[in-house]
């Protein structure tokens, strides 16, 4: 897998070098935009879902003492979208929170698609086994059901 | 408590937590914890979810700042993924059913450690290393901007570095934090990978090796949105500020004094697991 490798130079001249369209270097700048704006968006939805839920809520009692576990409500995908749809705050919070959790999840699998344009099939297995990892721990633990 | 004075209160010290802890460097996750179960009297698993939650918040917040610099190395960064992201995995399963007072000692001597770590004084950076051949196979090798043009780097000892970082994983997935410590040891002490390649790249890794027990702990009713809200915003508000203002005179005694708190957070955290307080 290793022969006919550009040398280990050659990351640095990524960034030097405007020519090689995708770089290492290039593919991290977009990835960083893309992480940001889904950490804006992820923000903005879970600020619309404590204003509404502040507004319905406020004067009621705080209590986090006992561990009593989430209702599936706020426990699965499709629940969370459900309480989301009813307009609930706490299920708009959720919402958001799925949003920030998926941002990591899309760079690992535009890392991939990065990674195949420069036909480095080594790092593309490697992303592919995280992105695996990430999407097991979405669907084995049973969220999105 | 009321919820809206709670939430205020949550959202006060989330901030707090996050300004110093990107003012510092420290990250502000660490303090989170133990700051909600003490003094907010939280079930730590509540905590350990609003908190992993917060970590994914910074680290993707931070990125695009990070990235610009072009010192982070994303082939580092994937590779030690793997590990990470199975460590996690395997920390948020074991979170699930360890004892809540185990999980209070381990996050305990998890601050201690951290506080250790901030104080200590960082050896010499080693140059010129001669380059290691597995991680020449895998082209972690790179370079970075330096004061003096580009450095290159050679990264050594891969196989304790990836061991490390699957240890960094389990306690990220264990104890819901970014386990900024574990990786600093892993990447600076085995791998010999420059200080800001090596915080950069970090900081790269840490969003995702927290996806990967976010999952678990979403579906296991962990994280209740009551209480990530306020301590999402707040950090994230918090670290976005705090990596904005610079107040290089004053980082020195900030770090003296986060690291304090961190070490009398670490010793009632042990305290609490080890007599069952929790």
């Amino acid at each position: 897998m290793t022969e006919g490798k550009t040398p280990l130079s050659q990351r640095s001249s990524a960034r030097a070098n405007p020519s090689r369209a995708w770089g290492d270097y290039q593919i991290e700048v977009v990835v960083g935009y893309l992480l940001r704006c889904g950490v804006i968006l992820s923000g903005t939805i879970v600020f619309c879902g404590a204003c509404i839920y502040i507004f319905r809520h406020a004067y009621e009692p705080a209590d986090y003492r006992i561990f009593r576990g989430e209702p599936s409500d706020f426990r699965t995908i499709p629940g969370v979208l459900q309480s989301a749809w009813h307009g609930h705050g706490r299920g708009w919070i959720q919402l958001g929170l799925l949003f920030l959790i998926a941002t990591p999840i899309a760079r690992v699998a535009f890392a991939v698609a990065g990674f195949a344009l420069e036909r480095d099939r080594m790092y593309v297995a490697f992303t592919l086994i995280v992105l695996l990892v990430l999407l097991y721990s979405l669907i084995g633990s049973g969220l999105t059901f | 408590m009321t919820i809206l004075t709670f939430t205020a209160a949550v959202a006060i010290v989330s901030f707090v937590a996050g300004l110093l802890g990107s003012l510092t460097g420290l990250g502000g996750g660490v303090v989170l914890v133990p700051l909600l179960t003490i003094f907010f009297h939280v079930d730590i698993r509540y905590a350990i979810g609003a908190s992993l939650v917060s970590v994914i918040a910074t680290s993707s917040g931070a990125a695009a700042a990070y990235v610009k610099e072009g010192f982070s190395n994303i082939r580092i960064g994937m590779f030690l993924e793997i590990a990470t992201t199975v460590g996690a995995l395997l920390g948020a399963y074991l979170a699930t059913w360890i004892p809540t007072t185990a999980i209070a000692t381990v996050f305990g001597i998890m601050l201690l450690y951290s506080a250790y770590i901030s104080r200590r004084v960082r050896p010499p950076e080693l140059q010129n290393l001669p380059p290691d051949p597995l991680a020449t196979r895998l082209r972690l090798n790179g370079s970075f901007p330096d004061l003096d043009g580009e450095r290159s780097y050679n990264v050594q000892h891969v196989p304790v570095g990836f061991s490390l970082m699957f240890g960094a994983g389990a306690l990220s997935g264990l104890l819901g934090i970014g386990s900024g410590a574990v990786k600093v040891l892993a990447m600076d002490q085995a791998m010999r990978i420059p200080f800001k390649v090596s915080t950069t790249t970090s900081n790269f890794m840490i969003g995702v090796t927290a996806a990967a027990s976010a999952g678990v702990y979403l579906s296991r009713g962990y994280v209740d949105p009551g209480l990530a809200m306020p301590v999402m915003l707040g950090v994230l508000a918090g670290s976005l500020i705090g990596s904005r203002i610079l107040v290089k005179a004053e980082t020195k005694s900030l770090r003296l004094v986060f690291s304090l708190v961190i070490l009398v957070l670490g010793l009632q955290m042990l305290y609490k697991g080890l007599w069952g307080r929790i």
